[in-house]
C-alpha cells in the first residue's frame, strides 16, 4: 500500500472487509457474498456523502447481482465530468477482479482495453490478488476506478478528447 | 543500311513475341482476380498416394517414416481453441492444415489493423469478428475440418455457461469418455480468461494446454495441464515460476504490450507440436516448455499440483487422482510384466560375482515419502507447518438472520436516490 495517499488509505480502512469467498456460480454462498458486497457499498457510499466526496452511483442490473451499472463523475477545474459505469462479475470472482468499464471513453485513451475496460493491471490487480477474498466491489471502485479517473480525466480534458457537456452543447448550437 | 533494317525487323519480332506473353499473363491475372477462389471438394479418406492433388500425402508419410502409427485418427479429434489472436489463429491454421477433425474457436474481438504485425489475418478482414474471419479462411484452406465458432467473452457468467456446454457437446464423436473435446488450447492474452479456462477444465476434468507470450514479445511458454495430476493454473501461474513476476501484473495487448510475429509463430508451433504428440501418441509430451528468444533457451520442467490450491475443483480432481492410484499402479505393473514376459526368459547374467540384486522401487518410494517432512539433523523449519490450512477460511460471522438481501438492496437504492 505504499505510494497511496493518506485519504485513500484512511477511507479504505473504513470500508468493511468481506469474508465469504464465493463467485456467482456458488448458489447460497454467493447470496451471502452479495450481502457483504451491499454492506460494503452502503458503508462506502454513506462515507463519501458525509465527507462531501460523493463520486459514483452503482446498483445491480440483474437479480443475480452479476451485472452492475451506474454513473461515476470527476470534478476537474470546477467542472463535473460524468460517465456511464458498468461491469460484470467474472465467473472466477473473487479470484479475479471485476473489469470496470467506462464505455463512453472507449477508444479515447490508450489506458484502456477494448470495450472501455479501464486498465487496472499495474495499480490495482496485485492489491486485489493479495487481499482476496476480503476486497469487494466497493474496494475495486475506491482503489481501481477512483485513481484511474484522477489520473486520466485531466489528461483527457486538457488534450480535448472529452468536452464538458455544457461546452459540447454550446458548440453544437 | 540493309544490315540496320534487318536488325530492326529482328528487334520488332522479339518485341512482338514478348508482348504476346505479357498479354497472356495479364489475361491470367485478371481471370484469377475475377474468379472466386477454387474450393477443393471434401476428401472422404486420407490417402497416402503421392500425387500433387492429394492434400494429405505428406502427412500420411509420417506413418511410412515410422513417426505416427495411425495418422488418419486425427480426423476423430476435437480441439477447442480459446482466443483467436496472434497464437490462437496460427495454431488453428496449423491444426486445420493437419486435417484435425473438429475445431471450436472462441473470441469476442474483431480484426484490427494493429493486428497486422502478426500472422494469419489479412487487411481486408479488418472489422470482421476474429472468429468469422478465421472460419472463412480456414474453411477455404481445408473444407474437411468441422469448424464451430463462438463470438463471446468466456469470463462472464453467461459466456462461461455457453463455453462449458459447448465443451460437453458430444455430437461430433460419441466415443469420448468425459467431454466432447479431446483437448482445450488456451491462447488468450489475459489472466481473467486463463482463470476461466482453468475453472472450466478443472470442473470438467478436461486436459488442456496453456500458452503465452511475454509482454516484451521475446519469450513465451506452453504448459500441459491435466486436472488433479499436474499443477493447475491457480496452483502455480507459469510466469511466477519462470521469472518471479506476478502474473496478475501482466499487461494486455490493448495497453501497449509489444508483439512479434516470430515469437507468436514459435509459440504456436510449440503448442501445436505438443498437441499432435499428445493426440497421435508419438514422442514425449512436454509438461512445460519455455522459450527465451534472447538466449535461445528452452527450459522444461514438471509441476505437481498444489495441495493448498485456492481452486476447490482442482482439490477435488487431486483427491480423485490420489484415490485412483492403486488402479493406476496395477495397470502400470501389468504393462511392465507384459513387457517383461515378452522379453527373453532366463537370467541376464550367468554369474553374479558381487551378489547384485534388483530391489523394487515402489517400497523405497513409500518409505521415503513418509519421512519427507523430516529434516536432516541441524536444520529447522522457519515457518510452522500448516496442517489446518483448509479450515482457515471458514467465515467468522454467521449472523445471517439480521441481514436480508432485499433490505440491503433497498438501502443502497435509497443512498443512490439522493
Amino acid at each position: 500500500m505504499e505510494g497511496w495517499d493518506t485519504t485513500t488509505k484512511s477511507t479504505l480502512t473504513q470500508i468493511p472487509l468481506l469474508t465469504t469467498k464465493a463467485g456467482p456460480r456458488d448458489g447460497a454462498l454467493w447470496t451471502q457474498r452479495l450481502k457483504e458486497e451491499y454492506k460494503a457499498l452502503i458503508a462506502y457510499t454513506g462515507m463519501n456523502k458525509s465527507n462531501d466526496n460523493d463520486w459514483f452511483r452503482i446498483s445491480a442490473a440483474n437479480p443475480e447481482g452479476t451485472r452492475w451499472t451506474g454513473k461515476c463523475w470527476y470534478v476537474h477545474n470546477l467542472l463535473k465530468y460524468e460517465f456511464d459505469l458498468q461491469f460484470d462479475i467474472p465467473v472466477t470472482y473473487p479470484a479475479t477482479a471485476p473489469e470496470i468499464e467506462l464505455p463512453e471513453l472507449d477508444g479515447k485513451t490508450h489506458k484502456m482495453y477494448r470495450g472501455g475496460k479501464i486498465c487496472l493491471t499495474v495499480h490495482f490487480k496485485p492489491l486485489w490478488a493479495k487481499n482476496c477474498p476480503r476486497f469487494g466491489i466497493a474496494h475495486a471502485l475506491c482503489l481501481g476506478l477512483a485513481p484511474w479517473l484522477a489520473a486520466e480525466v485531466p489528461i483527457l480534458v486538457d488534450s480535448g478528447m472529452i468536452k464538458h457537456k455544457d461546452d459540447a452543447a454550446t458548440s453544437a448550437q | 543500311m540493309e544490315e540496320e533494317l534487318k536488325g530492326m525487323v529482328e528487334d520488332l519480332q522479339v518485341l512482338k513475341g514478348s508482348l504476346a506473353t505479357l498479354e497472356k499473363r495479364v489475361q491470367n491475372v485478371t481471370s484469377l482476380a475475377k474468379t472466386t477462389p477454387t474450393r477443393r471438394s471434401k476428401v472422404k479418406d486420407m490417402s497416402s498416394e503421392v500425387i500433387d492433388s492429394n492434400p494429405y500425402s505428406r502427412l500420411m508419410a509420417l506413418q511410412r517414416m515410422g513417426i505416427v502409427e495411425n495418422y488418419e485418427q486425427i480426423r476423430d479429434f476435437s480441439v477447442a481453441i480459446v482466443g483467436v489472436g496472434g497464437v490462437g489463429s496460427v495454431a488453428a491454421e496449423m491444426l486445420t492444415r493437419c486435417g484435425i477433425g473438429r475445431l471450436l474457436l472462441y473470441d469476442y474481438d474483431t480484426v484490427e489493423l494493429a493486428n497486422m504485425n502478426r500472422l494469419f489475418f489479412r487487411p481486408e478482414q479488418v472489422g470482421m469478428t476474429k472468429t468469422d474471419a478465421a472460419v472463412h479462411t480456414l474453411s477455404e484452406i481445408n473444407p474437411d475440418v468441422v469448424l464451430e465458432s463462438y463470438t463471446m467473452n468466456i469470463t462472464t457468467v453467461k459466456g462461461f455457461e455457453t463455453f462449458t456446454e459447448s465443451l460437453q457437446n458430444k455430437k461430433f464423436s460419441t466415443s469420448k469418455h468425459g467431454t466432447g473435446v479431446d483437448l482445450v488450447l488456451s491462447c488468450v492474452d489475459n489472466y481473467e480468461a486463463r482463470m476461466a479456462v482453468n475453472q472450466a477444465c478443472n470442473e470438467l476434468g478436461q486436459t488442456w494446454m496453456e500458452s503465452g507470450v511475454s509482454e516484451d514479445a521475446v519469450s513465451g511458454h506452453i504448459q500441459l495441464l491435466v486436472p488433479g495430476e499436474t499443477a493447475c493454473f491457480a496452483c502455480a501461474p507459469p510466469l511466477v515460476v519462470a521469472s518471479g513476476v506476478d502474473e496478475r501484473t501482466l499487461k494486455r495487448e490493448g495497453v501497449c504490450a509489444a508483439s512479434l510475429p516470430t515469437t507468436m509463430g514459435v509459440v504456436a508451433g510449440l503448442l501445436v507440436q505438443n498437441t499432435l504428440k499428445y493426440l497421435l501418441g508419438f514422442g514425449q509430451v512436454s509438461p512445460y516448455l519455455g522459450y527465451n528468444s534472447l538466449k535461445d533457451f528452452f527450459p522444461t520442467m514438471e509441476m505437481k499440483p498444489n495441495p493448498q490450491c485456492s481452486n476447490s475443483a482442482c482439490l477435488n480432481r487431486q483427491k480423485e487422482y490420489i484415490l485412483a492410484k492403486p488402479a493406476r499402479d496395477a495397470s502400470a505393473k501389468a504393462k511392465m510384466e507384459a513387457e517383461a514376459s515378452s522379453q527373453t526368459e532366463g537370467p541376464l547374467h550367468l554369474d553374479n560375482e558381487w551378489n547384485i540384486s534388483v530391489v523394487d522401487d515402489s517400497e523405497i518410494e513409500g518409505s521415503t515419502s513418509n519421512k519427507s517432512d523430516a529434516l536432516p539433523e541441524g536444520l529447522v523449519r522457519e515457518l510452522p507447518i500448516s496442517d489446518n490450512y483448509e479450515n482457515k477460511m471458514i467465515p467468522v460471522e454467521t449472523n445471517a438472520v439480521t441481514d436480508d438481501l432485499d433490505y440491503l438492496r433497498k438501502q443502497l437504492d435509497a443512498l443512490n436516490a439522493d
